[in-house]
């Protein structure tokens, strides 16, 4: 390896060298705040040399890795993600007491693997990358081990992550069978899309895929996991660790014909369109916000999926630019959430927001913000994200998955509203002492809050640099 | 240079107003009262400076534009305009804007910051449809309008405020999200013919399309704009969000909003679709004739007060809407001043529904009768703006309606002859009302005080409008013609090298400047 290769390499190793760092700083001294320090720091070192990084784009390092412009971009919002996480635990895991300092080594693992899979070119990384951040989610969805829920949620995770990479390690060796390698470009090359073989290894990896990703049908895991884990955990669960996933589906398309394919390209839209179904009905009955949002971001992979089957630099594009505003305001949405969960449990049942919007205005004014971004209402980053991604499918006539889109974002509203009419509606008078409970939001929480209302406007009204930035990114792909 | 401020000035009132409201609940109605009269006076300052029509030619009908770069990696543009046409439709957006202020000074006694931010948001997003000529920033618009006005009604609105602020919203949001389908394939068909990839309305005016894509991608505005006009099988939204609306809500949904959707067809659907409205133009005529007979016969029948003039609503669009489809400058004249005396006749009814609900705190007609004997006042200007909205002669809304006939007749006389019945239902109903609140036996129990001066003012002065337009509409048809032969020339494909094709739909253009000087 030369220095360049280090140099490209440098991002990956320092939340690496900071995951290592807290480790040894605890077995030295426990401390809440130097640990959270050090892993800021890490992360913003990492963020730090995804620039000089960026000078030496693209670049092969090792058959397992490439470094190039859209490993890097996807590296810089997986580190976005995690800081914004590591920033939303601060207070929840104060409250919940006992050793809140392994936390953040899982935390930073996660980030290293989400980072290993958006830059990898061969399954071996892949594998590496994904069982990195599957080990460190187990942890970090029981990590409150006061939390009956939040110890099934850690054990149903375990279990069908278990499951979906063994189809994966499957799938890899059915693949590598077809075309005798690991390497995507090679397997690109080598394969015979009409191989049984080839097609059978590839249909495992997707179902391995499609776990992670939480679509229609391996989605059933998701309102529970989101329901028990903690919510900063189902913040990095909703964006960082499905971001890294879609990042890595969008890479292979090219080499495994995913959108050329007749048969694959037919699986993927019933995905989508199934998706898309599938989550926003089981939303409507739904009366716990987290499992709101676990249905409705399932729903939301089906859009990202029919951005993603318009393909080609646009489809990635658009894709990209939708996973962005997604990230901002999903970790926005549970921002809320775990800012004003309580020492007892979270705030996460409608009827704890009723009449927010009078009591905490601009708290509620940011999750209604959040909440009719995620509806794609203009204004917002998630009205450009939908915008570029129905124009994706549009441009290359995928009928019937758009109105699918279309008709999908019809029913959202209804449970969008829903919340939001809730936290508009006259607080309830005889309930004045549980809410005297509620604690105020630190300042630190509300500059994060505010940060992300911020980034979602300008997202929303101007989004030139972010598409011209992806753009830039994708089309050096591959 | 100014038309952008004509979005900005609401835009930042609202801000200001709900900064203001954290205060007193005075300020913001200042603050709103006030920006919106310096965008009124901005807009008429624009009309007086305008040059005369005569040196305009019809292509060139842009009083002030305003074009910059948005997002040029996908073509968009900030592009606005203004002519004849929306200078009317702002005009009348600012002065319904003042109105809602006023009206609901004493009614909104909480929140009055949000509400004021609200409501201020709304008339952006109406301004900003009606000078958008990029159709990316009309759809933005186009949706930007619904947030606020959803909270408008679902937080100060009446009983069933939940279920028809969320009907409305979906209503609207899915039919625009139709309208984005068809914006989107449009930008791709152009750009795939041309090479260059724009959502500036000038520049896809004219694309090439083949009979089937231009059905299916008029099909898709058409769904926009029909939802809100709104044509009948797709109005059901409409008696529930207007009952349930507050004053000031309403007053926005009958004297604004649903312009938007006529204004959409005059501007986007019927000029960048020709042809394919042209194969449905018999059934837009017929719809609208239906909806004209449909929105009347409902409102006969209707107990609450609110929901009736919200069904006369569906039926007064009906009339902007035959003249729409029948696509001749008498009829779009007609339309344009359907449109601007509609708002002001519908909304000063929903003002003095407000007024009565406020001091009965019912809207039951049942409850109502003889009020003529307490109220004066109040019953008096009630009975002016029932005849104008049955269409008396020399009231502004017999102009609109009378040239909308006028022109479809050239089109279809059965059609015609059959929304001319309207004008029967139209009396019936209106005097119906009449007859219900201010007429019959007086409760002994009721009391109540008449209507005061800020709001015998704001009656005054909307009946003044009325009148002038009736008994003098030629400045207000001056101001729209350039504007609608351009547009006419534009949307008619059997004039496809402009003023060149057979002359049988030209003559309504001469004619309307002489019969009504």
């Amino acid at each position: 390896m030369t220095t360049n290769d280090f140099y490209a390499l440098s991002p990956l190793l320092a939340v690496g060298a900071a995951a290592l760092a807290v480790m040894i700083g605890i077995s030295v001294k426990r401390s809440m705040t130097a640990t959270a320090g050090l892993t800021v720091a890490g992360l913003f070192v990492s963020f730090a040399m995804l620039f000089p990084a960026a000078s030496i784009a693209p670049r092969i390092v090792t058959p397992l890795l490439v470094i190039d412009g859209y490993a890097l971009f996807y590296m810089g919002l997986v580190l976005a993600g995690t800081l914004t996480v590591v920033l939303l635990s601060l207070e929840y895991l104060r409250d919940r007491g006992a050793h809140p300092e392994e936390y953040y080594i899982l935390l930073l693992l996660a980030a290293f693997g989400s980072m290993t899979l958006v830059a990898s070119r061969h399954f071996g990384s892949l594998f590496l990358g994904l069982e990195i951040l599957s080990v460190s989610l187990y942890g970090l969805i029981a990590y409150v081990r006061g939390n009956e829920k939040g110890i099934e949620a850690g054990i149903k995770y375990l279990v069908l992550a278990a499951v979906s990479a063994a189809f994966l390690v499957f799938g890899m060796a059915l693949v590598y069978t077809a075309t005798g390698s690991l390497e995507f470009s090679r397997i690109g090359a080598g394969a015979t899309p009409t191989d049984p073989l080839f097609l059978a290894g590839a249909a495992m990896i997707i179902v391995g895929m499609g776990f992670k990703l939480a679509v229609v049908p391996f989605h059933l895991w998701t309102p529970d996991v989101y329901e028990g884990a903690p919510a900063p955990v189902t913040a990095f669960i909703a964006t960082v660790s499905k971001g890294a996933v879609f990042a890595l589906l969008l890479r292979l398309a090219g080499p495994f014909h995913i959108l050329d394919h007749p048969t694959l390209f037919t699986v993927f839209s019933v995905i989508a369109v199934g998706s898309i179904f599938a989550g926003n009905l089981l939303a409507l009955s739904q009366g716990n916000i987290k499992r709101i949002l676990a249905y409705s971001s399932i729903a939301h992979l089906g859009y990202l999926l029919v951005a993603f089957l318009a393909g080609g630099v646009k489809g990635a594009t658009a894709a990209t630019y939708y996973l962005s505003a997604y990230f901002v305001t999903t970790l926005g949405a549970f921002g809320v959430i775990s800012l004003r969960s309580g020492r007892d449990r979270e705030r996460e049942y409608i009827h704890d927001y009723r009449g927010l919007a009078w009591r905490r205005p601009w708290l509620a004014g940011v999750f209604t913000a959040m909440l009719l971004s995620l509806a794609g209402i203009p204004l917002t980053a998630g009205f450009i994200g939908k915008f570029y991604a129905i124009s994706a499918g549009v441009g290359s006539s995928l009928w019937f998955q758009v109105v699918s889109v279309a008709i999908g974002s019809a029913i959202g509203l209804f449970y969008y509203l829903r919340v939001i009419s809730v936290m508009y509606a006259q607080p309830e008078r005889h309930s004045g002492g549980r809410q005297a409970v509620a604690r105020a939001i630190s300042f630190g929480g509300g500059m994060i809050l505010a940060l992300l209302t911020l980034g979602l406007i300008l997202l929303g009204v101007w989004p030139s640099p972010l598409i011209g930035l992806i753009t830039r990114a994708v089309s050096g792909m591959n | 240079m100014t038309v952008e401020w004509l979005i900005l000035i609401p835009l930042i009132g609202g801000v200001l107003a709900w900064i203001g409201g954290r205060r007193s609940s005075l300020l913001p109605r200042l603050i709103s009262v006030a920006s919106l009269g310096a965008g009124l006076a901005m807009t008429a300052s624009l009309w007086n400076a305008s040059p005369p029509v005569a040196g305009r030619t019809a292509g060139q009908a842009w009083i002030a534009e305003f074009n910059t770069s948005w997002i040029p990696q996908l073509g968009i543009g900030f592009h606005l305009g203004l002519d004849g046409l929306s200078l009317l439709l702002v005009l009348l957006t600012f002065f319904l804007g003042i109105v809602g202020v006023l009206c609901s000074w004493n009614e909104i006694k909480e929140r009055t910051g949000f509400f004021h931010l609200n409501l201020m948001l709304v008339l952006t997003g109406i301004v900003g449809v009606f000078l958008s000529l990029d159709l990316f920033l009309f759809y933005f618009f186009w949706e930007l309008m619904l947030v606020p006005m959803y909270f408008l009604i679902s937080i100060w609105g009446h009983e069933k405020r939940a279920y028809a602020s969320v009907k409305f919203f979906i209503f609207t949001q899915l039919s625009g999200i139709l309208m984005l389908l068809g914006i989107l394939g449009l930008y791709f068909i152009h750009g795939r013919s041309t090479g260059i990839y724009t959502f500036d309305y000038t520049q896809l005016l004219g694309t090439r399309l083949t009979p089937g894509q231009s059905l299916w991608l008029m099909l898709g505005f058409a769904a926009a704009f029909a939802v809100k006009l709104p044509a009948v099988p797709f109005h059901s939204w409409l008696p529930d969000a207007h009952s349930e609306a507050p004053t000031a809500g309403s007053l926005i949904l009958a004297g604004l909003l649903l312009k938007t959707g006529a204004y959409g067809f005059i501007r986007f659907l019927v000029p960048l679709f020709p042809d394919a409205v042209e194969s449905v133009r018999l059934i837009g005529m017929v719809l609208s004739a239906a909806g004209i007979l449909y929105g009347a016969a409902l409102a006969f029948s209707q107990e609450d007060l609110k929901r009736l003039i919200a069904y006369t609503s569906i039926s007064h669009m009906g009339f902007v809407m035959l003249g729409i489809f029948a696509w001749n400058e008498l009829s779009l004249q007609g339309a344009v001043i359907q449109m601007v005396c509609h708002g002001f006749s519908t909304g000063a009814l929903f003002v003095l529904a407000g007024i009565l609900q406020a001091r009965l705190h019912t809207r039951e007609m049942s409850a109502m009768g003889g009020l003529w004997a307490v109220t004066p006042r109040m019953a008096g200007m009630g009975l002016f703006f029932g005849l104008a909205s049955l269409g008396l002669p020399g009231l502004g809304n017999f102009i609109g309606e009378f040239l909308v006939l006028l022109g479809s007749y050239r089109v279809s006389g059965l059609v015609t002859a059959a929304a001319a019945t309207g004008l029967i239902a139209s009396a019936l109903y209106s005097l119906r009302l009449m007859q219900r609140v201010f007429h019959g036996p007086k409760r002994d129990d009721l009391t109540m005080a008449d209507i005061a001066v800020r709001e015998t003012t704001i009656l005054a002065v909307m009946a003044a409008v009325i009148v002038v337009i009736g008994l003098y509409p030629g400045p207000v048809l001056e101001t729209s013609k350039p504007a609608v032969e351009g547009l006419i020339q534009k949307g008619n494909p059997s004039l496809t090298p402009p003023g060149r094709g057979p002359g049988a739909v030209k003559p309504g253009g001469e004619s309307s400047g002489e019969m009504l000087r």
